[in-house]
């Protein structure tokens, strides 16, 4: 019997097996931020056991709340800015540097096939698009992971889904994903590795593929995975040109982080998206989808693009494209947080950011910023926000907010007409 | 180890999400006690109250996929503070459940027939639980019923819960 990916990269990671599906995997990463890192800190700390397993595998950004916006979150950020200090990580990026942890720490070639990767922080199957096994934790699995290099797993079953035909212009892996959690529910993948194969996936940027990883989570999945490709070196080729001779040799190198043809899956889905239309969530739970076209006049109060599913030049360059030369509508306000330094720069120097304060739009620094209601961007009681984020959860961007996901395309749309609405890109 | 007994609190909803448990803006918080007034203070369920019906809760009774989202150990840390170590379910989602035993705490899973029966027999006020980790079952009182409902436990699970969590087991192993 053939093995998945996510088998293959438990088999090479394996430390031991405590006992019958307790699988604790050695750890190629774990990424860090200053919200659920400090408390693994000063537990270690309180336990006089404050080190760390290497500090060239930790990875540590201020992302959730920057700059500190009060007295807690400035602490915070100093709690984790000492501790990477103390322990000689290098890699840890403070304001200036920072960007939203699962949009910088690919950029900065920090993820590769076959890797293992945890961090406290949900969405960290984001990084599945690079044929990893990524998976959020808590802050004792990620204190573990800081202290020894290791954490514990069940098998890896896996549900896959075979994404066939081409999306249509003005249909993106936004919607492809919002469509696979209306099918599967909120619990459709919980404890399974979510697989993404066929044309549609083959035919995506890492940037596409980063998205429809990143909201596996909200399906209950542990990690969403991509097979690595050509798109995937190419991708990484800055960081690995050292390790490989050409990008034909380290291809064949990542082509062993993909699933044999024989393997085992806990389920597969097959789904012809040439027809897909826009999607967009309504109520309080991801699984809750509707096309764009069903929800059309909507009224909403404010638009927010960024995020770690949809802040990437990608996104910007896409909703740009629908701004372009438009206003917003004066009923709403509109935000966008490029989601790194980098993004910001590209979108600054291609005219994307000009496109967006034309269109009436503030720019904020990158941040993980309005998505969670912790820092900008906060609705009032009743208010409704397009969001290119993950999650409508009652609340999620302030008390008694709704919030309806989306892509950029459509965020954009509907900041210009101030209701739901299918962009211009998307022609049915 | 925890104690796993006294009152139960049921909560008659599946998908109850970690943003409801504890909302994001009391993360900057960096100590679990801290978080005690906020337990599911944003919780979306008809006639619920977190300042009132809080009171004395020992352990949590409630349906499928509790716990989603977020990956937020302070959703288990608000339990924890609040004097709620145990969390009864049809289903959780992984990284709260493994929160939960990773903190020494217990999140058990129950068929759902048994989640049922719990809701139709002792939800009305005034049960009382007791979880026997031996004979890997829930014992339930409410007025003059009693019933005793059989669940499965992981010797991995187990281990962490008389280990009083992760740290502990991993610190000796690995």
């Amino acid at each position: 019997m053939g093995k998945t990916i996510a088998e293959k990269i438990f088999e090479s990671h394996l430390v031991d097996k405590p006992f019958e599906d307790t699988f604790v995997l050695k750890l190629d990463r774990v990424f860090c931020h200053e919200i659920t890192t400090p408390i693994a800190i000063t537990d270690l700390e309180a336990r006089k056991m404050d080190r760390v397993f290497d500090p060239d595998k930790i990875k540590v950004v201020i992302d959730h709340v920057t700059p500190a916006k009060d007295s807690k979150t400035a602490l915070q950020g100093k709690i984790l800015r000492d501790w990477s200090r103390r322990h000689g990580i290098k890699d840890f990026f403070d304001i200036g540097r920072n960007g939203v942890c699962h949009a910088i720490f690919p950029e900065k070639g920090f993820v590769r096939p076959g890797f293992t990767i945890i961090m406290g922080d949900s969405h960290t199957c984001t990084h599945g698009a690079f044929g990893t096994f990524a998976a959020g934790v808590g802050t004792t699995d990620l204190e573990v992971g800081i202290l020894k290099g290791v954490c514990a797993f069940k098998f890896p079953e896996t549900v896959k889904f075979v994404l066939k035909g081409a999306l249509k212009p003005g249909v993106y892996a936004k919607d492809a994903i919002l469509f696979i959690i209306g099918q599967i529910g909120v619990n459709g993948a919980t404890n399974k590795v979510m697989e993404f194969t066929g044309p549609v996936v083959d035919g995506m940027s890492m940037e596409s593929r980063m998205t429809l990883c990143n909201m596996a989570i909200e399906a209950g999945g542990t990690s969403g995975i991509c097979y690595p490709d050509g798109k995937t070196v190419d991708y990484l080729w800055e960081f690995i040109s050292d390790e490989y001779s050409s990008k034909e040799e380290a291809f064949k190198a990542f082509e062993i982080w993909k699933s044999d043809s024989d393997a085992s899956y806990d389920a597969v889905y097959e789904y012809d998206l040439s027809d897909l239309e826009p999607m967009v969530t309504y109520d309080y739970k991801p699984d809750m989808v509707k096309t764009v076209r069903e929800m059309e006049g909507i009224p909403v109060d404010q638009i927010y693009i960024g995020s770690c599913t949809n802040g990437r030049i990608e996104d910007l360059r896409i909703a740009a494209e629908v701004l372009k030369g438009k206003k917003i509508s004066d009923n709403v306000r509109a935000i966008l947080s490029p989601a790194t330094p980098k993004i910001y720069s590209m979108a600054l120097k291609e005219g994307l950011i000009e496109v967006f304060q034309d269109a009436g739009f503030c720019v904020t620094n990158p941040t993980c910023g309005a998505c969670l209601g912790m820092s900008n961007g906060v609705l009032a009681e009743g208010e409704v926000c397009a969001s290119t984020t993950n999650r409508n959860f009652y609340g999620r961007m302030g008390k008694g907010g709704m919030v309806h996901l989306m892509s950029p395309a459509t965020a954009a749309a509907t900041a210009i007409s101030g209701k739901i609405t299918n962009s211009s890109l998307y022609k049915g | 180890m925890k104690e796993f007994k006294g009152k139960v609190l049921f909560l008659d909803r599946s998908d109850i999400n970690t943003d409801e448990i504890i909302p994001a803006k009391y993360l900057t918080e960096i100590t679990k006690e801290a978080l005690k007034p906020y337990l599911l203070e944003d919780l979306k369920l008809p006639a619920f109250d977190s300042s009132r019906d809080l009171k004395d809760v020992r352990i949590v009774i409630s349906r499928a996929n509790f716990g989603c989202g977020s990956s937020r150990e302070h959703a288990p840390w608000a339990f924890e503070v609040n004097g709620i170590n145990v969390v009864i379910a049809e289903n959780f989602a992984r990284i709260f459940r493994q929160n939960m035993f990773n903190c020494g705490m217990c999140a058990i899973e129950l068929k759902k027939d048994d989640i049922e029966k719990l809701f139709a027999d002792y939800s009305s006020t005034g049960a009382e639980a007791e979880i026997d980790l031996n004979g890997n079952c829930i014992i339930i009182k409410n007025g003059g019923k009693s019933g005793k409902f059989s669940f499965e436990m992981s010797e991995y699970d187990k281990a962490l819960v008389l280990a009083g969590g992760w740290v502990g087991f991993a610190d000796k192993k690995y």
